[in-house]
């Protein structure tokens, strides 16, 4: 127990610098589980705590994470034409990965956390650990070459509108990932809509262009060229011919279920080497993830299950009328293209946004299925519409639970 | 008429939205027609049948046939696919009620072997022990005086008739104040040999209730009854809707209460018949239908209505079993009755003397050899586990690990408790603790391998294993009460004052013990308990 002396030893005071207290406070509990016993009430405790609930999402999302990373260079390479096996020029696409993802995610959490730990000092209160969620969330739904200091506004606006203006962890309406993309969706949607934004490292992908590369990249050259390996200098080709760098959703945008599979095999949108946002794309990994929350009753399997239903119904009934191209597109293969498996494991099912009853959340969970569907299919200007069908249904989740509680009481009266 | 209605938006919406097909695809228009048809003809199939199934139902209603037990209908109800039978000693006319919600917490240290008998030195009646009385109640005997089993000790200055009497004889030792002057015990030096106060028993078969009543508060059996909502001593003036006995207790490590009725069949079944004779009502007994057929000195009681209920814990919770019987509507006043307690009613009408004598269970991971202990109401629980603890810091409990009050060697068991359990305290830090415990531990969630080891006893400590939070996680709370009850959105309702929604979100229904388990997996560390207490006692004062 020496290193918990230490570490008592240096507790700064809560009086004279809260914030330090408070930031002390919030790795001290990381580190080491608190002392506290229960004091009235039960006597047991379960072994279950904000934290480790919230830890258990993050590392659901962990396969999601490693694929991604590396799918930002895979597709960066994709682009110049180059390595087109998924495990060619490995090193110099992982590599490319990390230089684009680690940025992101540091950004990401050092607003988001920093924000919440002046919040927490200011009010008094723990470090609440909503945000380990959210932080490790958003990475995951950005363009991989959304503009830092986007990313960190973004941020900022989610956790400070979303969250802390209605009072912290567990008081917010809305998701506070989702809020942080809409926020770049709407202030700034060149970064995140067009063909451009999903392939890292072409700005425009008009032929002839040349990726750039900074100073990261000179350090793993170095690196490379002393083992004697393939470096970025050899990738510095412009793109290749006729390469869009479309995501299949604005494929069948255009042209439908055929003009998809003239750019991509529905194995390839399957495993996720396409391009897109960083963590969407590989179905089988989120499809691990999901289990894992639905197993370890971490995520509502009700929200899950009700919303696949609600977005398969919706793409059947879209089959059967067939307007559009996209309607047309085969049901069962609404599933492999874009978001809708990871806002499905990762988004709707977050317990404080959600409704909260478990009637409401069948129907929540079916209609955010329902309605974005619907978004993404007859929305020209924008083809997904899990986001914004999310976002749409927090809002009406209280509403839904309204109703599923009226019911209860007027039962009970009524038998009275 | 409203469902015509309804079906005919549904024909003509499909009917509007096949316009559009047509127009738009063209082709395969043959294809679309006839699914059309073939819902058409299918909803109204599904409508005549649903009128016949409602017409049955309502035939059945005319002639008297309770439509939620047996079903009347043409559609066979999902339950009679899905339902448990009934365990074949459940006898015609009883109810059943297998629960499926709920947690059975397995620790360590389960009482086994013979009941020891275990007269302890002092014993103590604790006016904090009921709901709803004032803090500083009349006593009425004082420091030095001499009295029997059943005499009156102190009394409620709201409710003067009712006597909280002496469980045992012997000498009154010490008027012990609490807080504010709280009188908190009133301690008796036991004699060896305990004397009885005398009574003149009336004759069951002709009291009028007003007369048994007052008996009954005079005798000391009164303050045993219990009335819900509140979960208060009950009312006088009032005669209860029913009143609810449960014969078994699921909490962890709770007592057999084979062992409880074992030579007491006669007491009991003569206790129901008091019971009997205080309400219009009925009396109900809830069986334990989980294992092995119930105890004949349960199941051949006669004069009771009974009903059997399986499932995990809290479905031993009389509170549990009131809502699945007959719930408290409106303003029902419900009585409950503790088994022992009615044993005792009984005893008071058979011998004609207060036995307070109590069965209780001492057990968990720090009592060296954890066994069943016979003694009397507020026992010294110094002597009961003299010699029986191990030396690490203990927490002991006078109750179950959930709902049990914190006491300490100087302290005594409550009125009502027939348990005391004694477990680690869990007042140590632990690296990453809440990552990669070190030590097994009790959970519903799944992150834990729990699941793997379902025979595992666990040693339990009291560590809260986290802060507390705000609410998040939703519909943990439902998942471990077998009621129907949103407890999350009446705790809610309670912390915002709202009188209207915590009533009718069923507040009357429950009582701390109920929601206990609730509060056991509160990821976010709630109080459940008191601020459902809060409500209670806001509720009443409203009243």
């Amino acid at each position: 127990m020496g290193l918990i002396d230490l570490l008592k030893k240096i507790e700064p005071d809560k009086k004279k610098s809260p914030f330090l207290h408070t930031l002390f406070d919030g790795f001290f509990t990381f580190a080491y589980t608190p002392d506290t016993v229960t004091k009235g009430g039960v006597h047991m405790r379960d072994g279950m705590d904000l934290k480790r609930l919230m830890v258990h999402v993050v590392l659901a999302m962990q396969l999601c994470y490693l694929f991604g990373t590396y799918n930002i260079g895979h597709q960066h390479f994709l682009a110049a034409g180059m390595y087109p096996g998924f495990i060619e020029g490995f090193h110099l696409k992982l590599a490319h990965g990390l230089i684009q993802m680690l940025p992101i995610f540091v950004v990401a959490h050092v607003v988001g956390l920093g924000i919440e730990f002046w919040f927490a000092a200011k009010k008094g209160h723990a470090i609440e650990e909503g945000f380990l969620v959210s932080g490790a969330l958003i990475p995951l739904i950005m363009p991989p070459d959304i503009p830092l200091w986007i990313l960190a506004v973004s941020v900022a606006f989610a956790v400070i509108i979303g969250k802390e203006a209605f009072g912290g962890t567990g008081m917010n309406i809305w998701n506070i990932a989702l809020l942080s993309r809409v926020f770049v969706f709407f202030a700034y949607p060149t970064t995140i809509a067009g063909d451009e934004v999903w392939v890292s490292g072409y700005t425009t992908l008009a032929e002839g262009t040349q990726a750039t590369y900074g100073w990261a990249h000179s350090l793993f050259n170095s690196l490379f060229g002393s083992l004697d390996m393939d470096t970025f200098d050899a990738a510095k080709t412009s793109i290749a011919d006729g390469y869009s760098g479309a995501t299949p959703l604005a494929l069948a945008y255009q042209g439908g279920w055929e003009k998809v599979t003239e750019t991509f095999t529905p194995a390839q949108m399957w495993w996720g080497t396409i391009p897109g946002s960083i963590g969407e794309s590989s179905k089988p990994l989120i499809i691990v993830g999901a289990l894992m929350l639905i197993f370890t009753k971490v995520a509502s399997w009700r929200i899950i299950v009700s919303m696949f239903i609600g977005g398969m119904v919706m793409a059947m009934l879209m089959n059967v009328w067939g307007a559009t191209p996209f309607m047309e597109v085969p049901w069962y293969y609404q599933m492999y293209m874009g978001s809708f498996l990871f806002a499905m494991a990762f988004m709707a099912t977050d317990p404080v946004t959600a409704s909260s009853t478990n009637t409401g959340k069948w129907i929540y969970g079916f209609l955010i299925g329902f309605i974005g569907m619907i978004v993404r299919v007859l929305n020209p200007a924008y083809p997904e519409g899990w986001m914004l069908a999310i976002l749409f249904m927090n809002t009406f989740s209280p509403l839904i639970d309204h109703y599923v509680i009226e019911a209860n009481i007027s039962k009970r009266l009524k038998s009275a | 008429m409203k469902l015509v209605k309804g079906r005919l938006t549904v024909i003509l919406s499909l009917l509007f939205f096949s316009q559009f097909s047509f127009a738009q695809s063209g082709g395969n228009n043959n294809y679309l027609l006839i699914s059309l048809v073939a819902v058409g003809v299918v909803i109204l199939v599904f409508a005549i049948l649903s009128l016949a199934d409602n017409l049955m139902h309502i035939e059945g209603k005319k002639a008297g046939i309770d439509s939620k037990k047996t079903n009347i209908g043409i559609f066979p109800r999902i339950s009679d696919f899905f339902a448990k039978k009934a365990p074949n000693y459940v006898v015609d006319g009883a109810g059943y009620y297998p629960t499926t919600k709920g947690h059975n917490l397995k620790l360590a240290g389960k009482p086994t072997g013979d009941i020891k008998t275990i007269h302890t030195n002092r014993y103590a009646l604790k006016p904090t022990d009921f709901n709803g009385i004032s803090p500083i109640p009349k006593v009425v005997v004082e420091v030095g005086s001499e009295v029997k089993a059943g005499d009156p000790l102190f009394y409620d200055k709201k409710r003067p008739e009712i006597m909280y009497c002496a469980p045992v004889s012997g000498e009154v030792v010490e008027v012990k104040r609490g807080a504010k002057r709280a009188i908190a015990e009133i301690i008796i030096l036991a004699d060896k040999e305990i004397s009885y106060r005398e009574y003149e028993v009336p004759n069951l078969e002709k009291v009028d209730r007003q007369e048994l009543k007052s008996f009954l508060t005079k005798s000391g059996v009164w303050p045993m009854l219990n009335q819900r909502p509140f979960d208060i001593v009950a009312s006088i003036d009032e005669d209860p809707r029913d009143i609810f006995i449960s014969t078994f207790n699921t909490a962890p490590l709770a007592l057999d209460s084979n062992l409880v009725i074992a030579g007491n069949e006669n007491a009991f079944q003569k206790g129901c018949d008091v019971l009997n004779a205080l309400t219009d009502g009925s009396v109900y007994l809830g069986l334990d239908a989980r294992g092995d057929a119930p105890s004949k000195g349960f199941s051949d009681v006669t004069g009771v209505k009974k009903n059997y209920f399986s499932g995990k814990h809290p479905v031993g919770n009389v509170g549990v079993q009131m809502h699945h019987v007959n719930p408290i509507k409106g303003n029902d006043k419900v009585w409950s009755v503790g088994l022992q307690d009615v044993i005792t009613i009984g005893k008071l009408f058979l011998e004609g003397k207060f036995d307070a004598s109590r069965l209780v269970s001492l057990g968990g991971s720090q009592v060296s050899t954890p066994s069943v202990i016979r003694t009397y109401q507020g026992a010294s629980i110094g002597d009961l586990v003299e010699g029986n603890l191990s030396d690490e810091k203990n927490r002991i409990i006078a109750g179950d690990v959930y709902t049990g009050k914190e006491s300490t060697t100087e302290n005594f068991i409550g009125y009502k408790d027939d348990q005391l359990t004694v477990i680690k305290e869990g007042d140590k830090y632990e690296a990453f603790g809440w990552l990669l415990p070190i030590t097994p531990r009790p959970s519903i969630s799944g992150t834990f391998p729990n699941f793997l080891f379902p025979d595992f006893e666990f040693e339990g400590e009291t560590n809260t294993h986290g802060e507390k939070r705000a609410f998040v996680v939703t519909g943990q709370y439902e998942s471990v009460l077998p009621m129907d009850i949103y407890p999350q959105h009446l705790m809610k309702a309670i912390l915002a004052g709202d009188f209207e929604k915590m009533e009718g979100l069923g507040i009357n229904e429950l009582s701390e013990e109920d929601i206990a388990l609730c509060e056991f997996v509160c990821t976010s560390k709630m109080p459940l308990q008191k601020i459902l207490r809060d409500g209670l006692e806001m509720m009443r004062e409203q009243a």
